[in-house]
């Protein structure tokens, strides 16, 4: 076994994990479960903290701001999680079988979004839907007067603003993680398919999108997760208003904590989503992967 | 195979639609930061030619030569520790066998999937019981606890793949441990290392949460949030909050232009393995 002949001193291999896994335990596992603990006090942050049971938790579900709170994220969930991974399937579907040339130049674009702060994205899409700004003008100029104002400012059109945004960042990393997949599979396949006079359609339910489960499976995870702790772009571009319309989990638990003392309350919020991400993401993974 | 013509434009058409949308925005960006300062509102007219002069305007009325420092303090600590850190671990867990390997892995690999707001209630507590917020350590600690799950998973994974006959004629040469790691591993890991520092710098400098809450003394605060403050003054002066934006995503977006394959690898095969 070449694994255990590497080691020849018993103490080596905890040393070499050591370094790292202690700022971990003390800095991620530590405070995960100092969470757990205050989700069952009533604290305001400074006197001291009062054991109240699982109250919090009964009482989680009982305040309409987080009822709200939950259906808006599940909402961003759609612009977050589905709607990219939809396009990204159908454009991957259409890009499947052509090997294109240049695809690096797409991909730098495609990516792009990945990579800018979302304190700054957060920015370039206030300024989008501002008053007057680039979007009022476009709808002004299409005709649709109706809809040419501020939509963060707007009650019904805040959170579908705030999830575009998610759209617009997640659409590439669908895209390219599906192309990725699709450069994957053998072209023999679809080769044979077009032989045996199956149709686009045809060959994308039974080629394509069965190949493709696991990077499906990652978008999932990677996008749904995004969408559910969305609190950058919340904090930026609404501060979860108009009224409580983009009140989002993660915007709650910041508020809660930190500006309106109710620490108790924000733990087990947070322990709530928490393990709401922890389930999905292995659901997701079990069903897809299989 | 030979594709139609006709199927070929659709795919081209198509890519370069949604790739103009995935830039347009921060094109815009960059010309409305760069436009005539005299010109006020949010429409994006550039008649009055380019202005460059708009960043040092921004730089100096956002503060940014501190909270770029601190960024860039935040940033450098938490690649440099995260990386060695990361690719020793990974190192003894993808090629040493020894007790309870698979529970500190698997607690490790938790980490991968927690969200901030799992430990930022304590973090920020916790640290301040211990007079450690608003000091460089309260970004960097936290940050360095966040990046090393992904770390250590990637350098695992790494570290398998490579063919273990590389390893053992190490060994007979008479390598040790330490120097396997070193002077045969560490040069051939450069590519996969290369993308692990890339995707910690990106995160380190683009974190928004820890640095708000863990941090509220002026010149310790990050870019980011340097940036959500500026704004809080300047509401409404869309050229400054253009031209700060622009100076917040430009180190990375620099980087992100040279780097992009090592990037995108990183991402793409990291979610995927």
């Amino acid at each position: 076994m070449i694994r255990r002949s590497i080691g020849r001193s018993r103490l080596l291999p905890y040393l070499l994990v050591l370094p790292g896994w202690l700022p971990y335990a003390l800095f991620v596992l530590v405070p995960l479960a100092a969470t757990v603990g205050f989700s069952f006090t009533r604290w305001n942050g400074v006197s001291s903290p009062r054991w109240v049971g699982v109250e919090n938790y009964l009482s989680l579900l009982g305040q309409p701001v987080l009822r709200d709170g939950l259906s808006h994220a599940l909402l961003l969930v759609v612009f977050f999680s589905f709607l990219p991974i939809t396009i990204g399937l159908l454009l991957a579907s259409v890009l499947s079988t052509a090997r294109l040339r240049g695809v690096a130049l797409f991909q730098t674009a495609l990516f792009l979004p990945q990579v800018i702060a979302s304190v700054v994205v957060a920015m370039v899409w206030r300024w989008i839907y501002s008053p007057g700004g680039p979007l009022t003008v476009i709808l002004r100029d299409a005709g649709l007067e109706a809809l040419a104002h501020g939509w963060l400012g707007d009650f019904d059109l805040a959170l579908p603003a705030v999830g575009l945004v998610g759209t617009w960042v997640s659409t590439g990393l669908t895209l390219l993680l599906f192309l990725a997949g699709i450069a994957r599979i053998p072209s023999e396949l679809y080769d044979a398919a077009r032989v045996d006079g199956a149709s686009a359609v045809r060959e994308f339910f039974s080629i394509t999108l069965p190949l493709l489960r696991p990077e499906i499976a990652v978008a999932l995870v990677l996008t749904m997760i995004r969408s559910l702790r969305t609190f950058d772009l919340v904090y930026n571009m609404t501060q979860g208003g108009p009224g409580t319309a983009t009140v989002v989990p993660a915007y709650e638990i910041y508020r809660r904590a930190f500006l309106t003392g109710d620490v108790g309350m924000a733990a087990a919020l947070a322990v709530g989503l928490t393990a709401f991400i922890l389930v999905i993401s292995l659901i997701t993974l079990r069903l897809v992967e299989r | 195979m030979i594709l139609g013509r006709r199927r070929a434009m659709t795919n081209y058409a198509l890519l370069s639609f949604f790739s103009f949308i995935a830039i347009a925005p921060v094109v815009s960006i960059t010309l409305l930061a760069l436009r005539d300062p005299a010109i006020s509102g949010t429409s994006l007219t550039l008649t009055g030619g380019l202005h460059p002069e708009n960043l040092v305007r921004a730089w100096v009325a956002a503060g940014f030569e501190h909270s770029m420092r601190s960024s860039v303090i935040v940033a450098i600590s938490v690649v440099v520790a995260s990386s060695v850190l990361s690719v020793i671990a990974g190192y003894a867990f993808g090629l040493v066998r020894f007790g309870g390997s698979s529970v500190l892995y698997y607690a490790l690999l938790l980490g991968l999937m927690l969200p901030q707001e799992a430990t930022i209630i304590p973090l920020f507590y916790g640290l301040n019981a211990i007079a450690l917020t608003d000091t460089y350590w309260a970004l960097i600690l936290p940050q360095v606890a966040q990046s090393i799950p992904f770390g250590v998973f990637w350098m695992r994974a790494f570290f398998r793949s490579v063919p273990t006959e590389l390893i053992d004629a190490a060994r007979i040469d008479g390598a040790g441990t330490w120097a396997i790691l070193w002077r045969v591993l560490a040069p051939i890991a450069r590519p996969a290392i290369t993308s692990m520092v890339l995707l910690f710098f990106v995160w380190a400098w683009n974190d928004f949460l820890l640095a708000l809450v863990l941090v509220s003394d002026e010149q310790l605060r990050t870019a980011p949030v340097g940036l959500t403050f500026f704004r809080g003054r300047y509401n409404t002066e869309w050229t400054l909050l253009a031209a700060g934006s622009l100076i917040v995503a430009l180190p990375v977006v620099v980087i992100y232009l040279f780097m992009q394959r090592h990037f995108i690898r990183g991402v793409l095969e990291g979610a995927l393995k």
